[in-house]
């Protein structure tokens, strides 16, 4: 992601080319019909954030060429889901493809499912030195993410389709979130895996995605986890949009980090040498993942205290949740720190990435399970 | 070279540490360990819990550690302190070494330090012209500047992205704004008032205008954060503040009248709106502003933020029906009162308090008996898994009061009453719970209720139980009735009757429990069963008849004879048997009520909110410009037919190797000459 040089010294405009026109122009298209047919629902904020999220998409787009695909798809799925609904929620029983492929909650299994397949088919290409099973990982991993994907925004559909004072953006809830990392964590990688051109990365990353859709799968069938919940009013609030989001963009990356972490100590130990990539390209990643996490943790984490200004009385009120992100936050700023201006390269980074997962976990998860505070809206 | 003193050398060490990387790092981890703290245990809990959960000595321990409040003690401050100045020594440190360094173009380094250079390399050079170099370094971003040396040779020197080292300026930098805005917000002022004793905190329970000026904060108070609970049409014009043990009481430039407050709930049951009408009243010109609060939507008024916290009941007028359970022939009496407040009771010649506490108007309950997990077939978990929609079985069951019931001696029991009638496995009861201490979980009674509703003919027939006088006629009737059905003998028929009489005596006075103390002390165990079987029977026969006769004498209507009437019976035995143990010879049925609900409004001044944005959006172009912003220079030196290119970076990696060869495969094809 680095912004700084690129050889085409043309301006970007220039260097643009039809496809990207055409996605640009698809994503103007849907978000002007969005506004037409739904800007008398929102307020200024979300107006706001509908221009911005629509100029983001175009800019990611055009940034990760794959984006203006991955995207279009997923949209199109979803709006095949909302056809086959015809505004009764009870047809996702009834109507074969929904009930097999496209309601949300059938979508989300299917990504779950193949997340797991992704997992064993990047590991069995990097035990056999296999291309052609690596490609099939990444296949699988977009495959996965796409109904993921279309799956969320279904979601937020189906929401409305239980009541109008109920539908809200599918981020809202510990159920959903998981969703969320699971495809934000898969969608980085991707860009990675991409731009440094290994495929070894993924039996790594796709681990910690197995594990959280280990989480969704008995989170849906033990605890019912899955269910539509409406917004308590402290979560009614544009903000919730941007915050959660951000947040999640920063956990999928430190979670990729410290995967990565594990793969550059076994070869810096001597295991899996011979099949994975280059101790130096994986701790290149590794800090680049770190980078745009800590970034996009900090972004997050001034907005969710620009939230709690609204909402609670003050942006800063030492609750728990605030405090184990400062605790995140403080760790991966000594990271960068030390890597930066200490030099620090290698095994000890690696280590402190691995453990650093662990304490963002605890500020994702456990927080929830064993604190109590102000932000306990996901219990398990 | 002059020998620096020894004083000089100890503050130049000092410096050296305070600023220096490893003491800032150390700052970092100290502070993220010292956070866990508050994080695990509780903070700012009322202290009676905190001596109840660690036991004296380590409450007093923790208690001078400031580990109840750790984010406000005087160590964390401390810590947090230098860590301020450790960032601002950084800067001053490497500040004026950084700008030089972003104005310097280097252009006069030596032949040598560009070989020693990681990238660097020589070639032949037919035909070098510099405008044609310095045309295309221009076309790449790169800002340059020529230096000719004495020997002849020409030095082009370029750079880009000398906003990487603006970035470290902004984000260090940021974080010093940022502390001393929540540094202000953290109200030092009011902090050294503390440590000095010119503010004290109030520990006692008293009305705010007996608050003593001392724990008063007037409203020049530059920041703070306290919260308040206004009745419906009642005003407030402080707010309280939690210090320590205690509170603080903050004026306010305005009085807060609540008008009314607001909750919406969903259609399952969960609160959808919470939502307070407020004027606020200028004290100085007495401007009034009306406006609505709600979650997420605050009012601002002269700088302080008025925020929808919490609610709750506001002392509502309560009507009540008082059954006295000793006289139980006696008509009820109304009593009134009103929830949140104490008020005599007396009853039965003993002299109670009674302490009304919260009245709650709707009480959401989740009536759902799901099908165990463990007994769902896979086709019946996946319908369920892809189900987003489950109607909650939430019921509202309407109104309840809890109160507690002191006597002389100061012992209190506590009482958990609802209104309506809840329907229970068909059948209709009015729910009353008890406990003895706070500690145990409510004990629930359930008074039956009769066809229209009302209580009125379980306490009649409770009141013909433990009527002596009606045994006689109900004893006859039972017999009677077991002779027809040629249950007894004729024989029997005198005993029967004693029988009777004494087991409606046995339970009126004392319940089941009475009949079973008898059958513990009196019967031989092996045959307790069959006995108390027995005993079961005929009090069951008889309460049928004890209701005739009640009903008789009351001239009310008989009881219809079916099976649900006979539940009602069966179940009027069994509370009847557990208002025994009620406790006190009083039961008050609530009996209606004039809702008054407060809402519990937070009230903040925070004047270093603005710093902290302001710190918090340097932050962030700080850190962008930091990782994202790659700072290059490139040198080009021309003559005696040969160029010599090297390049550095700030940061190396696999993008910069690519970066030199391209930029030194363009050069070669400029220099060979056309």
């Amino acid at each position: 992601m680095e912004l700084a040089y690129s050889f085409d010294e043309r301006p970007l405009w220039q260097r643009l080319n039809l496809a990207d026109w055409l996605f640009a122009a698809l994503l103007v298209v849907a978000a002007g019909v969005t506004y037409y047919r739904y800007g008398a629902y929102m307020d200024v904020y979300e107006q706001g954030i509908l221009a911005g999220s629509t100029v983001g998409l175009i800019a990611l787009g055009w940034f990760w060429k794959a984006w203006r695909l991955f995207l279009p798809l997923a949209g199109a799925i979803a709006l095949v889901a909302i056809q086959l609904y015809q505004g009764d929620l009870a047809r996702g029983q009834s109507a074969f493809w929904l009930r097999f492929v496209l309601s949300s909650q059938s979508a989300i299994m299917w990504m779950c499912t193949l997340f797991f397949l992704a997992t064993a088919v990047y590991w069995m290409g990097l035990l056999t030195r296999s291309a052609l099973l690596g490609r099939m990982g990444t296949g699988l991993t977009w495959s996965a993410a796409v109904l993921g994907f279309a799956g969320m925004l279904t979601r937020w559909y189906e929401s409305y389709l239980i009541g109008s004072d109920i539908g809200h953006i599918p981020v809202s809830n510990l159920y959903e979130v998981f969703v969320l990392f699971c495809l934000i964590t898969a969608l980085m990688y991707l860009y990675y895996e991409a731009k440094f051109a290994a495929r070894q990365m993924g039996a790594f990353v796709l681990l910690v995605i197995s594990a959280a859709v280990g989480f969704i799968l008995w989170y849906t069938f033990d605890r019912q986890a899955h269910e539509i919940q409406p917004l308590i009013p402290a979560l009614q609030s544009w903000w919730m949009k941007i915050h959660v989001p951000a947040n999640f963009v920063g956990y999928g990356s430190f979670s990729i980090a410290a995967m990565l972490g594990i793969a550059q100590l076994l070869v810096s130990h001597g295991w899996l040498k011979d099949k994975l990539p280059s101790a130096e390209l994986l701790d290149e990643v590794m800090y680049k993942a770190i980078a745009v996490g800590f970034l996009f943790f900090t972004i997050a984490t001034i907005l969710g205290a620009m939230w709690a200004a609204d909402a609670w009385g003050g942006y800063w009120s030492w609750d728990p949740k605030e405090t184990w992100a400062l605790i995140v936050w403080l760790n991966y700023a000594a990271w960068l720190h030390v890597r930066l201006v200490k030099g620090w390269r290698g095994t000890p980074l690696a280590w402190w990435a691995v453990i650093g997962v662990f304490v963002t976990s605890f500020a994702f998860l456990g927080v929830n399970m064993f604190l109590s505070g102000l932000h306990s809206y996901g219990t398990l | 070279m002059k020998k620096p003193s020894r004083h000089a050398s100890f503050s130049y060490s000092l410096y050296e540490l305070l600023s220096s990387m490893r003491f800032a790092i150390g700052l970092l981890t100290i502070i993220a360990i010292a956070s866990v703290i508050g994080t695990v245990l509780k903070q700012n809990e009322p202290y009676p819990n905190y001596a109840f959960e660690f036991g004296q000595f380590w409450f007093v321990a923790f208690d001078w550690l400031g580990l109840y409040d750790v984010y406000h003690s005087a160590w964390f401050l401390t810590i947090l302190a230098f860590l301020v100045i450790s960032t601002s020594l950084c800067i001053l440190r490497n500040g004026p070494g950084f700008i030089k360094d972003m104005k310097a173009f280097r252009e006069k380094a030596t032949d040598s330090s560009l070989a020693a250079m990681q990238h660097s390399e020589e070639f032949e050079a037919a035909n070098a012209s510099p405008e044609q170099l310095q045309g295309y370094l221009a076309a790449k971003g790169f800002r340059l500047r020529q230096h000719r040396r004495d020997d002849g040779t020409l030095v082009l020197a370029a750079k880009k992205g000398a906003a990487n080292k603006l970035g470290y300026f902004f984000a260090h930098i940021a974080m010093v704004v940022i502390c001393l805005g929540g540094l202000l917000d953290g109200n030092l002022p009011l902090k050294l008032g503390e440590l000095f004793g010119r503010v004290v905190a109030e520990t006692r329970d008293l009305p705010q205008s007996q608050i003593p000026e001392q724990s008063r904060l007037s409203t020049r108070n530059l920041s703070f954060r306290g919260n308040v609970t206004v009745a419906e049409n009642k005003s407030a014009d402080v707010v309280f503040l939690n210090s320590g043990n205690g509170y603080l009481v903050q004026e306010l430039p305005f009085i807060v009248t609540l008008k009314k407050f607001h909750v919406d709930y969903y259609s399952n049951g969960m609160p959808k709106l919470f939502a307070s009408d407020i004027v606020v009243t200028d004290k100085a010109t007495g401007k009034e502003t009306p406006a609505t609060v709600r979650v997420n939507h605050p009012l601002i008024v002269d700088g302080v933020a008025i925020y929808q916290a919490s609610f709750g009941d506001g002392g509502s007028p309560l009507n009540f029906k008082a059954w006295n359970l000793a006289s139980p022939e006696m008509p009820p009496a109304p009593i009134t009162g009103v929830s949140l407040s104490s008020q005599p009771l007396r009853a039965n010649g003993h002299q109670y308090s009674l302490e009304f506490g919260e009245f709650r108007q709707f009480n959401i309950e989740n009536m759902e008996r799901s099908k165990a997990e463990g007994a769902k077939s896979l086709s019946e978990r996946m319908h369920d898994a892809r189900e987003v929609k489950r109607d909650k079985n939430l019921k509202n069951v309407g109104p309840s009061i809890t109160f507690k019931l002191r006597d002389e001696q100061g012992q209190a029991r506590e009482y958990h009453h609802y209104m309506s009638p809840i329907e229970q496995d068909g059948a209709s009861y009015l729910i009353a719970g008890m406990r003895k201490t706070v500690s145990e979980p409510f004990q629930y009674l359930r008074l039956p209720l009769d066809d229209e509703m009302k209580i009125d003919t379980f306490m009649r027939l409770r009141a013909a139980l433990k009527n002596q006088a009606l045994y006689d006629e109900i004893a006859r009737r039972s017999t009677a009735k077991a002779m027809q059905g040629s249950a007894i003998s004729p024989a029997m028929r005198q005993q029967f009757e004693e029988s009777v009489k004494w087991i409606l005596a046995r339970f009126g006075e004392g319940g089941f429990s009475a009949l079973e103390q008898f059958l513990d002390q009196r019967v031989p165990a092996d045959k307790r069963q069959a006995v108390a079987q027995t005993y079961i029977k005929i009090l069951q026969g008889a309460v049928v008849d004890v209701m005739a006769v009640a009903n008789e004498r009351a001239g009310a209507k008989p009881l219809t004879q079916d099976g649900r009437h006979y539940r009602f019976l069966l179940d009027s035995l069994v509370a009847a048997s557990s208002l025994n143990d009620y406790g006190v010879p009083v039961f008050l049925q609530l009996d209606g009520f004039t809702q008054v609900q407060a809402s519990g409004l937070q009230m903040t001044r925070s004047p270093g909110k603005t710093l902290v944005y302001l710190g918090s959006l340097m932050l962030v172009i700080g850190i962008v410009l930091m990782f994202y912003i790659r700072e290059v220079r490139l040198w080009i030196r021309l003559g005696n037919g040969r160029v010599r290119l090297a390049m550095t970076s700030n940061r190396h990696n696999r993008d910069l190797d690519e970066d030199f060869r391209r930029h030194r495969d363009a050069i070669q094809q400029l220099v060979r000459g056309a």
